[in-house]
């Protein structure tokens, strides 16, 4: 879809830039703060952030399900960890593989950002819609819970209720590992 | 002036989270940090799916039939995700539990009951 009027204002550029900055120094800060405990409230910031990221896709349902699942309970569940394993007095120290992890990762970032940049998506974004199907596209991303809804049970079904099925054990799973005999 | 936010600009934020997760996930020592870098590696995956719903999946879909069932198939995507994350999250973090209850330990390079 083109770009419309709200999407090339200077305004939203602005937000974009505060939010993806905000994203990339919270996770920054997950992966090298001394405390685990802060790394944690570091990781519910980046998850904050993508959430906003998702709002500004058009992801509404998305976001709030960011903020429910991810900034609510995955956040606690890990908050939870850490206070439960008192291994926060002895920091945050990398393993011996820590160059090596480093260089990997920034040679990943150079490469990814080299292929986005080398790669001409314009001849994708560009082709020319009709104005009927313009202004059904934005029709679906002005509203986009009800057909993620009917998708969920229409055409993915079957991921829908083996997702459940993987919950099930995975709950299951989770009280059997962490019974007291 | 900066350009207009357009595919790119959420495909390299994508790119960097996903950089930034790979290293924690390789470098750290604690495995409740392991599976932190884990979750910045999924939200990364769900921001360059919902981008591509958002960008591409309107100008390549447009020839179907019925455009609005294919439009928003990055954001199921993306609900499948959050879901399998949430399992692995909790099933991991019982892991680490269990693990530190027998050794008293999280840290995944002290994890070696098998080599011994």
């Amino acid at each position: 879809m083109t770009p419309t009027g709200l999407e090339v204002s200077p305004f939203f550029t602005l937000v974009w830039w505060v939010t993806a900055i905000g994203i990339v120094v919270a996770a920054w800060s997950v992966v090298f703060l001394r405390d685990v405990l802060k790394a944690a409230l570091a990781l519910i910031g980046s998850f904050l952030g993508v959430a906003g990221m998702f709002v500004m896709l058009n992801a509404e349902f998305l976001a709030a399900i960011q903020v429910l699942l991810y900034a609510g309970a995955i956040s606690i569940l890990i908050i939870f960890a850490v206070l439960l394993t008192r291994d926060v007095f002895r920091g945050n120290p990398s393993n011996r593989f820590e160059r090596l992890a480093f260089f990997l990762a920034g040679a990943l970032m150079f490469f990814l950002t080299f292929v986005i940049i080398a790669t001409p998506w314009g001849q994708l974004k560009d082709a020319q819609l009709s104005p009927e199907a313009q202004a059904g596209v934005a029709q679906v991303f002005s509203n986009t819970t009800p057909i993620i809804g009917q998708l969920l049970v229409q055409e993915y079904v079957l991921p829908f209720e083996v997702a459940s099925v993987l919950l099930l054990a995975a709950i299951l799973g989770a009280i059997v590992l962490v019974r007291e005999e | 002036m900066l350009a207009p936010i357009g595919l790119e600009h959420f495909l390299v934020l994508s790119g960097a989270l996903f950089s930034i997760g790979l290293y924690g996930a390789l470098a750290k020592k604690n495995a409740v940090v392991v599976l932190m870098s884990i979750e910045l590696m999924f939200n990364a995956v769900n921001v360059a799916v919902v981008a591509f719903s958002r960008y591409i999946a309107p100008a390549t879909t447009a020839q179907l039939p019925d455009t609005a069932r294919f439009l928003l198939t990055g954001q199921v995507f993306a609900v499948f995700v959050i879901t399998v994350a949430a399992a692995e999250v909790a099933l991991g973090l019982a892991l680490v539990l269990a693990i530190y209850r027998l050794r008293a330990t999280v840290h995944v390079t002290e994890m070696n009951l098998m080599k011994q």
